[in-house]
């Protein structure tokens, strides 16, 4: 059987939960290896939720957001993207390919980008291949 | 009625032996401990063997103190007695807790711990490539056995069922008084122990106890970061303030704050508090939050962004030293470019 990618998508819920769901009612063809989360805002995704889905064995994270100075919460956003651009550097520092992580500015509009960004993104994916955090030996732990 | 004496064990792994120093750090309340406790078991203070402990009756000591992590056969194996032999096994120590400084070589492997250690250094002539074995015959037939060195560091809960933790590198005056109460308060019969799982210490983080925290008057903000290096750190003043990194934000508190004290920011020996998954995640993400932050924040592009946040060198160094083991990805990996 054919390898497919899990990919686990954090949108929020102003701006890029919308553009996925224009991308949808408006029948773009997406690869179906992806699944969204929504959030209330970017800046909810805590790093943690990025480093669990690597731990739990997503093979990409995306994070998506209002575009900046268009944050639901004003200022959201702006601190998404500090901890998002510092998350990149640990996670190539933790030796993951800096290309499974991306942070993408999606407004409610932009259902063709959206669309356009995750047929980018699963494609790039595959060609890496799966995580090596899924190769790791799962033991039982307190956070598993 | 006088009560029986209870006993006590205290076994070290992979650790640099300053938590039995540690315990010395009782200090004259070290009294208190041995008039209600026996030491039975400590290769540092008394004369005992393996073979010792092994000897000794399954359940037979009260309380196991376990310092250090596991790095090897040898650790993991004398961990597995250590629970066998103890009612109560308590992880003493951060390495014990999460992995501690040993716990930083979960950067690399033993593939290449061992070729730098057996290879690479300067002073080291290996032409055959010799590595350390398990096991080796001599010409007479008689093994030699060694530990296996594990392909990366463990805490102690990862191998056994730990009843408490005491975390910090190392455990302080402070918190060795705490067990002291607790011990004391259950051998006299006054009050139950507390439940299993529990991390002696505080809940919440560091800044709660910091004498230095301006938080509750006002937001703090980090224009650049600072290396304690560089400046010579205001000593009235919070180190996130001056741009000093600083994880008392993502950090339990319960040390009472001696490096902080010192005018040294807090490293993390301490560990998360238990509200949160991963210590490093939990730092980046204070520290992230109030970079730079400033009023025309919109001209400012990712490019500055990514430049901002690059000041913060080596942040797994920074934010996982004394937790990459017990952390949510634990250690490094290879992946394809």
């Amino acid at each position: 059987m054919e390898w497919r990618p899990k990919i686990i998508v954090f949108t929020c819920n102003w701006c890029s939960y919308a553009g996925a769901d224009l991308a949808g009612v408006s029948r773009l063809q997406m690869p179906p290896d992806f699944r969204i989360i929504r959030v209330m805002c970017s800046a909810r995704v805590d790093p943690e939720f990025v480093l669990r889905a690597f731990q739990r064995g997503a093979d990409g994270v995306m994070v998506a957001g209002c575009h900046p100075g268009d944050c639901h919460y004003i200022g959201g956003n702006y601190r998404t993207r500090r901890r998002m651009a510092l998350l990149k550097l640990l996670l190539q520092q933790f030796g993951l390919n800096p290309k499974r992580f991306r942070l993408e500015w999606i407004s409610a509009g932009e259902g063709q980008k959206f669309a356009e960004v995750i047929r980018e993104f699963v494609d790039e994916i595959k060609k890496l291949g799966p995580s090596p955090y899924r190769q790791i030996k799962k033991e039982v732990r307190k956070h598993g | 009625m006088a009560k029986k004496k209870i006993t006590l064990a205290l076994k070290r792994g992979a650790s640099c032996v300053g938590c039995d120093i540690a315990v010395v750090n009782f200090s004259e309340k070290l009294f208190e401990l041995l008039e209600i406790a026996d030491v039975v078991f400590s290769p540092t203070l008394i004369d005992v063997k393996y073979k010792d402990l092994e000897a000794m009756p399954d359940k037979s000591i009260t309380i196991g103190l376990y310092h250090g992590a596991v790095r090897n056969s040898e650790n993991a194996h004398l961990a597995e007695v250590m629970r066998k032999k103890c009612q109560v096994l308590i992880a003493y120590g951060a390495c014990a807790h999460m992995g501690g400084i040993p716990g930083l070589a979960n950067v690399s492997n033993r593939e290449k711990i061992f070729e730098t250690v057996y290879k690479k250094t300067f002073s080291t002539e290996n032409p055959e490539g010799v590595y350390p074995q398990t096991e080796w015959k001599d010409e007479k037939g008689r093994t030699l056995t060694l530990p296996e060195f594990f392909d990366e560091v463990y805490a102690l809960d990862d191998i056994v069922d730990v009843d408490y933790y005491v975390p910090a590198c190392p455990p302080t005056h402070k918190m060795n008084m705490q067990i002291l109460e607790l011990i004391k308060a259950w051998v006299e019969g006054k009050a139950e122990l507390p439940p299993k799982g529990t991390v002696i210490a505080e809940e919440k983080t560091l800044c709660d106890e910091c004498p230095r925290n301006p938080g509750k008057e006002k937001n703090i903000k980090v224009d650049r970061i600072r290396y304690i290096s560089e400046v010579n750190p205001d000593p009235d003043k919070c180190f996130l303030e001056q741009g000093i990194l600083c994880l008392g934000p993502a950090t339990r508190a319960g040390c009472g704050a001696p490096c902080i004290e010192a005018n040294m920011p807090c490293r993390g020996c301490m560990g998360p508090t238990s509200r949160v998954m991963d210590q490093g995640g939990s730092m980046l993400s204070a520290i992230a939050s109030i970079l730079g932050i400033r009023e025309d924040e919109i001209e400012i592009s990712e490019e500055e962004i990514e430049k901002l946040v690059s000041q913060i060198k080596d942040p797994l160094g920074c934010f996982y030293r004394f937790s990459l083991p017990r952390s949510l990805l634990r250690r490094v990996v290879e992946d394809r470019r």
